[in-house]
């Protein structure tokens, strides 16, 4: 049952996973470092994506237009949620900005579960990523190869844009410390809510190309927030590289333990999440001090 | 409000259970529902202890719930274990084993990590139950024919069947958990638990071991999960497998916030309030699916605008309409305008006598004797990268010596102090407290030892009163940095009210002691702030600037409360107020850039070319080096 294609497509499925992931987690890692909220809502932001995608590809046909469409609606919902209610709890205690998105991330599930029902819906993949693939020694679905590619270079952009940039180094800086950006003269809040957008936007894009992937349902970010929380604690909270490392590894544990058995996939992502909390509680690239 | 009336609390849970078969019918509650509400509500208790009272927010208790529930249901259907409260006794039991070694790891950490841990944790569980465990739980079936509980008089048999009777059973685990959980919020370990939501810093500083108390906290909380998830497989007759999901902790958070977090009461008003909009909207409104929306929403609104939830809501209210009766009579007692300042003055000229008195009573742990030093430090040096912010420094203060520290900003004053009370450890040097080597030990044992500090910023535990802020304080003194009297009432403890009573006295606060911090004005908050070190009983106490931001009235007041405290303990102050400290101290050390310029008494400073060089041509040595 195990061979080396079959050991080889289940690599390149943890890599596929692992790169979802990865953008998913920065998105994650970069709203906490710099605000100072975990977003429980990040998952649903997922799920939310892949269905703004959906319904733009049911009036449109095209693939991009979705992505794009499902992008754009995220990233607005995301700017929108902080200015109305995540920028009244920056003052409150960490468990009520817990409390305020895992309730959000419910009524987002709600709402979406309400509109189009519980039943799974599919979006196909673009045709030019249709098919199946020969990489010589195993057959593989294309688009799972081409998801790899779009998710870096999507990573690619988020490093440009916060290592690049003049607002990624006052993100970069804020994610240090937010109260000596605020008193260089930076709109601190401003940043906040750009911040915001952007790190649900990276979830929003993950939802709608992961939709061929696996059929959408409006429960499918929450088991994707699981894994997203155990890639965080691995790589380093706040740490947009421990992000994509967190990633890779969390999509190859999954990946190469399911070969064998599914049940201890997340078995052993849990143990590998107690490794690194014991040998290094502040995750593989995290820095010492930051909670 | 707890500990005003005792037992009030306990006879108005047992009226309303008591009362609730004959009330809730009308109220469109079945038997069942009700039943359902009482095991969320049990659940809840120890959840609310964790996140109420403990301040940690775990999204992962259905990780217990569904190991306590399934342990009981395996032995009551696969083993022919006979007993029903055995089964669900030694279920709640495995499930605090499992918070043990869980909390082991999940505890590592605090804040949003903890919570994404216990998510993950949880997760973990579900998929054990229905995969490699599947056999021994059923997997996705779960286990069905879980008995209900029998009672054997000898002369007749008494079965919780199903319905009214099985509730008489359920009401009565309820009310048992109810006593325990109020006895444990009112003990030692309870005040410490709150210490912990309010200020985990101080806590530790004060000599707690913070860590020890967490774990405590999640095992309570992790049996409580296991009993409640062994009733909820005798309730249905059938252990499902969906106690196991996360959506089981979420609704339990929900539930524990919609009610009201640090209640007990909380979890299950909003178990109530869930249940009953759940079959309301689902039956009578017909919305179907969108009831979880509506909870939802209901949710989201009360977190943002309702902290307490629906209990902290009613209390607040019941406050405001008590307030308006106590504050006319308050006002009528309140001494305003000149009488208020006239009053204050005569106060004022009594207080140095009163202290004095309070100051030679207190029990304090002045260890060892005679005149040698008591604390002897050599080459303390401490670097963060390159910048080097002590460098070797030494230093010693002698039993009953009132010693100063000044210096110019940024000369490494606070620096040093957190070195001694061991909160950072020294990059190079050794610390030596009466006649120990404490370097690199922890902030809490060194407390333990008899040496603590009173911060620069103030470290209150904010949440609670006057009093009970001193009582946390005290109480690492009288019970040790660890113990696990969670049975015992605060009342028991030997010696905790006089120490408490004469530390107020000496910090001048005993008018108010059950007033909340947040309402002290900023030198009374200055003064508690030293009577929290104060009350650990220290025989060296180090105060990191007292006086800053102080009025000149409140530090002619401070001054003379130093002085008093001063006269049998061994004290180390920084401050830049150098008329107070040449008047209080007996030997002065001068620091500037991480080094000792000079050290001697108060006169010998004052006249030193050297100080007066470093604060008035210290620019010079900056720029200049």
């Amino acid at each position: 049952m195990i061979s080396w294609p079959n050991f080889v497509s289940q690599v390149f499925n943890g890599l596929a996973l692992g790169a979802l992931l990865a953008l998913i987690s920065s998105g994650l890692t970069i709203i906490y470092g710099t605000l100072g909220v975990l977003n429980l809502a990040h998952g649903a932001m997922f799920m939310i994506g892949g269905y703004a995608g959906f319904v733009a590809f049911q009036y449109t046909g095209s693939f991009l237009v979705a992505v794009i469409a499902g992008s754009l609606f995220v990233m607005i919902l995301g700017v929108v949620m902080e200015r109305v209610i995540i920028r009244h709890f920056y003052q409150r205690p960490d468990e009520d900005q817990l409390l305020v998105t895992f309730g959000l991330g419910i009524c987002f599930v709600e709402i979406v579960r309400l509109i189009f029902t519980s039943q799974s819906l599919v979006v196909p993949p673009p045709p030019l990523f249709r098919g199946i693939t020969n990489l010589g020694f195993a057959f593989y679905p294309t688009y799972r190869l081409a998801v790899v590619g779009i998710v870096a270079v999507a990573l690619g952009a988020l490093f440009l844009a916060l290592y690049r940039t003049r607002l990624g180094m006052i993100v970069r800086a804020g994610i240090e410390d937010s109260v000596m950006v605020a008193s260089l003269g930076i709109n601190v809040y401003r940043v906040f809510m750009i911040v915001f957008g952007i790190g649900a936007m990276a979830a929003g894009f993950a939802g709608i190309v992961n939709a061929p992937v696996v059929s959408l349902t409006p429960g499918v970010g929450d088991d994707i927030l699981v894994e997203t929380f155990v890639v965080v604690v691995i790589g380093g909270v706040g740490s947009f590289p421990g992000a994509i490392l967190g990633g890779l590894i969390a999509g190859e544990i999954i990946s190469i333990t399911s070969m064998f058995n599914p049940g201890y996939a997340y078995v052993m992502l849990f143990a590998a999440m107690t490794l690194v909390l014991v040998v290094r509680p502040h995750g593989l690239l995290g820095v010492q001090g930051r909670e | 409000m707890l500990k005003q009336r005792p037992f009030l609390i306990e006879t108005l849970t047992a009226i309303g259970l008591i009362a609730a078969p004959f009330v809730l019918p009308y109220l469109g509650f079945a038997p069942n529902t009700v039943n359902r509400i009482l095991v969320w509500g049990l659940f809840g208790l120890g959840f609310d202890i964790l996140f109420g009272f403990t301040g940690l927010l775990s999204f992962g208790q259905s990780a217990f719930y569904g190991t306590g529930g399934f342990v009981a249901a395996y032995l009551l259907t696969r083993t022919g274990f006979g007993s029903v409260v055995g089964a669900l006794v030694i279920g709640m039991i495995a499930a605090a084993v499992t918070g043990y070694l869980i909390g082991l790891i999940a505890l590592r950490r605090t804040g949003i990590y903890f919570a994404m841990i216990t998510v993950a944790i949880a997760e973990v569980f579900f998929f054990v139950e229905f995969n490699p465990l599947s056999d021994w739980t059923g997997g996705e079936n779960g286990l069905p024919g879980v008995p209900t509980p029998t009672l054997n008089l000898g002369f007749t048999t008494f079965a919780f069947s199903n319905g009214w009777s099985l509730y008489i059973f359920i009401a009565l685990c309820y009310f048992i958990g109810m006593m325990i959980a109020l006895r444990i919020v009112r003990s030692p370990v309870g005040a410490i638990f709150s210490a912990i939501r309010d200020n985990p810093l101080r806590a530790t500083a004060v000599g707690h071991n913070i860590h020890g108390y967490k774990l405590t906290a999640f095992v309570i909380a992790a049996a409580y999960a296991g009993f409640a998830g062994g009733l909820l497989g005798v309730l249905q007759a059938f252990m499902p497998p969906d106690a196991f999901t996360f959506d089981t902790s979420g609704q339990l958070v929900m539930q524990t916030a919609i009610g009201g977090r640090g209640t007990l009461f909380g979890p299950l008003v909003g178990a109530a309030v869930w249940l009953f909009l759940q079959d309301f909207l689902q039956a009578a409104v017909g919305m179907g699916a969108a009831w979880k929306l509506v909870l939802g929403i209901v949710f989201v609104l009360l977190v943002c605008f309702l902290r307490g939830g629906i209990v902290g809501g009613l209390v607040t209210l019941y406050r405001l309409l008590m307030g308006k009766r106590t504050k006319a009579s308050a006002e009528e007692a309140a001494p305003t305008g000149l009488v208020a300042v006239a009053k204050q003055k005569a106060a004022e000229a009594e207080r140095p006598r009163r202290s004095l008195s309070a100051a030679a009573t207190i029990p304090h742990a002045k260890r060892g004797n005679g005149s040698g030093p008591l604390l002897r430090a050599t080459g303390l040096t401490k670097h963060y990268g390159g910048v080097a912010a002590n460098s070797d420094i030494d230093f010693t203060v002698n039993r009953g010596e009132l010693h100063g520290i000044i210096g110019p900003n940024g000369a490494g004053k606070s620096t040093f102090f957190k070195m001694l009370t061991c909160e950072i450890p020294p990059t190079s040097g050794s610390i030596v407290f009466d006649g120990r080597d404490i370097t690199g030990m922890n902030v809490t044992d060194v407390c333990q030892l008899g040496l603590t500090k009173s911060y620069q910023v103030n470290q209150l535990f904010s949440g609670l009163t006057v009093r009970d802020n001193i009582v946390i304080s005290a109480l690492s003194q009288l019970r040790g940095r660890f113990k696990l009297d969670m049975f015992r009432s605060l009342d028991a403890i030997p010696g905790l009210n006089e120490q408490v009573e004469h530390t107020l006295a000496l910090v001048n606060l005993s008018s108010r002691p059950q007033t909340p911090v947040s309402e002290l004005a900023y030198g009374e908050k200055r003064r508690l702030e030293i009577g929290l070190a104060l009350a650990t009983s220290p025989s060296l106490l180090l105060l990191d600037e007292p006086l800053a931001g102080m009025s000149p009235r409140e530090r002619v007041e401070t001054v003379n409360l130093l002085k008093s405290i001063s006269r049998d303990r061994t004290m180390i102050i920084i401050d830049h107020d150098m008329d107070a400290l040449f008047e209080l101290a007996e030997r002065v050390t001068v620091l500037q850039e991480g080094r000792v310029l000079t050290e001697g008494t108060p006169e010998e400073i004052r006249g030193s070319a050297a100080v007066q060089e470093a604060y008035l041509g210290g620019v010079h040595g900056v720029i200049n080096p």
